[in-house]
């Protein structure tokens, strides 16, 4: 319990600043600073945000975004993990630019402001209720009421309401337990990609732990292996955006009941095979011996995924000559 | 594989199997429309899967808006591209009362499959003929009615717009939540008369048959004759 509420109350310092081409004002503007919880969304920050520029904005709609080094920034996944994914140093406070005009329709799914959070949260936990049960309907015989209360206890960081409200889904909890129970190999095969070799581990008796899970999704990294190929890791200009905040969502994983969706960060290296540089879940780096029904089980976010970012290593490639 | 105790899903390689189906079918059924054409997913370094991946790709696609032009058929495709040729169109020229030509609606559908749903799922996109996207409201204009209809009533969790899972870019899509549920409504109605079994690689054929009309793609009776491959 006492891990939850920490994740819950974590947040990330943001220093926010209005992009340039939008200042109309010949005063000295100061950035806004804001406490963003991790497990929160952008966009619902933009009440906070919009007071401190409204003065200096230029006449018309707005259509609010944000960028980090120019990279736009996908709103619906939440902020703490934008920030894992994106910093492999961490920035305090983390440094973004906040637009008002000109969304970046052809890159960024547009935003319409807490409704569309709501909903892209909604989706997200009918997507993690398919993946446990088999089918939506957990979700979907939630009241409107319930669902609502739901999205509230998360827009309010309020760990108390979201437990109880959870509860009504009948999620059911991971067991911490050291075996895995024997019905979790028999159950119906799913061969979706990744799937866990979880098999193995129970005939050696031992803890599933997060380090196994890993394995399992990312094999070639946590074994050293010399790379075969350099040319695949090669980062062009625009790829590289697009790598940075690539949500794998094809690389699913089914364990006990859970699901991670692995995000990677590349990153250049100094030397050797590619490995993996670091694994960061809600900002900690856990010791990869934990057993991972307790990662699951506390670090996961409201919407029933868990989110890790891997940071990997490649070897340095010189430009290739086209 | 009985269909009694089947789930309505299919794995990545019973996707690639049935889409190879699916797009032979549809070549030899659809001769007059442009085939789907597989696209093969760049295999990622730090993926762990060693199956193929990738998806079904049409595009390019002029959808006509059933009786909004006088005189005109029902629903069908056209393909506008360089190297076509017309006389394979099966179009009355003089019903085609479009008046302006820079407002013709091009679409590109990609048949995606979901690890989380284990289904087929129908991504999209609309745009003018200057490759300015198409909003949802546009769109909605292209919709057969009844789609329309759901549309409006169920704004976000009938068509959500998300990122293609492999172009990185904003798509619409059919949210494919109850896909398993009435598709094996589907087989076990084909069940009851022919065999028990699940001819899986017939998937995206059945499948396509529903999710198609949604969007006005019609799919031929020809496609959906032969049972026994």
């Amino acid at each position: 319990m006492e891990a939850q509420k920490y994740v819950w109350e974590g947040a990330i310092p943001l220093q926010i600043h209005l992009n340039e081409s939008e200042v109309t004002t010949l005063l000295l503007l100061l950035p806004a600073l804001i406490l963003a919880p991790r497990i929160g969304y952008l966009p619902l920050l933009i009440p906070l945000i919009k007071p401190h520029f409204a003065a200096t904005l230029p006449p018309g709609v707005d259509t609010v975004w944000f960028d980090y080094k120019g990279l736009p920034l996908k709103w619906y996944i939440p902020t703490g993990v934008l920030f894992d994914l994106l910093c492999a140093e961490p920035e305090r406070p983390w440094n973004l630019t906040v637009h008002f005009r000109g969304y970046p329709n052809n890159l960024l799914i547009p935003c319409e402001g807490e409704d569309s959070v709501k909903w892209s949260f909604i989706n997200s936990l009918k997507e993690a209720d398919y993946i446990i049960s088999g089918n939506c309907k957990n979700v979907m015989h939630m009241s409107q009421f319930d669902q609502l209360e739901l999205w509230h206890s998360v827009m309010n960081g309020n760990l108390e309401a979201y437990l109880r409200t959870s509860s009504k889904l009948k999620f059911g909890i991971v067991e911490d337990e050291y075996t895995l129970k024997i019905d979790l190999c028999s159950q119906k095969s799913r061969k979706t990609t990744g799937e866990v070799g979880m098999g193995g581990q129970m005939k050696t008796g031992k803890c599933f732990t997060l380090h196994d899970a890993l394995k399992s999704l990312m094999p070639e990294f946590l074994v050293d292996k010399s790379l075969i190929d350099e040319e695949s890791f090669r980062l062009e200009g625009e790829d590289e955006q697009v790598i940075l905040s690539e949500d794998l969502s094809s690389n699913r994983m089914a364990a006990e009941g859970r699901e991670i969706s692995c995000q990677s960060v590349e990153s250049t290296c100094t030397s050797g095979a590619a490995e993996i540089k670091l694994v960061r879940i809600q900002g900690i780096e856990p010791k990869l011996e934990i057993p991972f029904s307790w990662v699951v089980n506390n670090l996961k976010n409201p919407e029933h995924f868990l989110h890790i970012c891997v940071c990997l290593k490649f070897p340095q490639v010189n430009s290739l000559d086209r | 594989m009985d269909v009694s105790c089947w789930d309505g899903t299919l794995s990545l390689n019973e996707f690639s199997r049935a889409a190879r189906t699916f797009a032979e079918k549809w070549k030899i059924g659809n001769s007059a429309f442009p085939p789907w054409l597989w696209v093969n997913v760049p295999k990622r370094p730090f993926v762990a899967s060693q199956q193929v991946d990738g998806f079904l790709s049409l595009e390019n696609i002029c959808l006509i808006r059933p009786s909004k032009v006088c005189g005109a058929e029902v629903s069908h495709l056209e393909e506008e591209e360089t190297g076509f040729s017309e006389k394979e169109v099966a179009i009355d020229d003089a019903t085609l009362v479009l008046s302006n030509h820079h407002e013709m609606h091009y679409y590109d559908f990609h048949i995606v499959y979901s690890a989380s749903y284990r289904v087929p799922v129908l991504y999209f996109r609309g745009y003018y003929s200057d490759g300015c996207p198409l909003q949802l409201n546009e769109i909605e204009k292209d919709l057969p009615a009844c789609s329309a209809k759901v549309l409006l009533e169920s704004k976000w969790t009938f068509i959500t717009q998300e990122e293609h899972p492999y172009l990185n870019r904003p798509w619409y899509k059919l949210h494919p939540c109850g896909t398993s549920e009435w598709m094996k409504l589907l087989f076990l109605g084909e069940a009851a008369l022919a065999e028990k079994r699940v001819a899986i690689e017939l998937y995206l054929v059945s499948w396509f048959s529903v999710v198609g009309q949604v969007i006005g793609l019609r799919i031929p009776i020809e496609m959906m004759n032969d049972r026994t491959n």
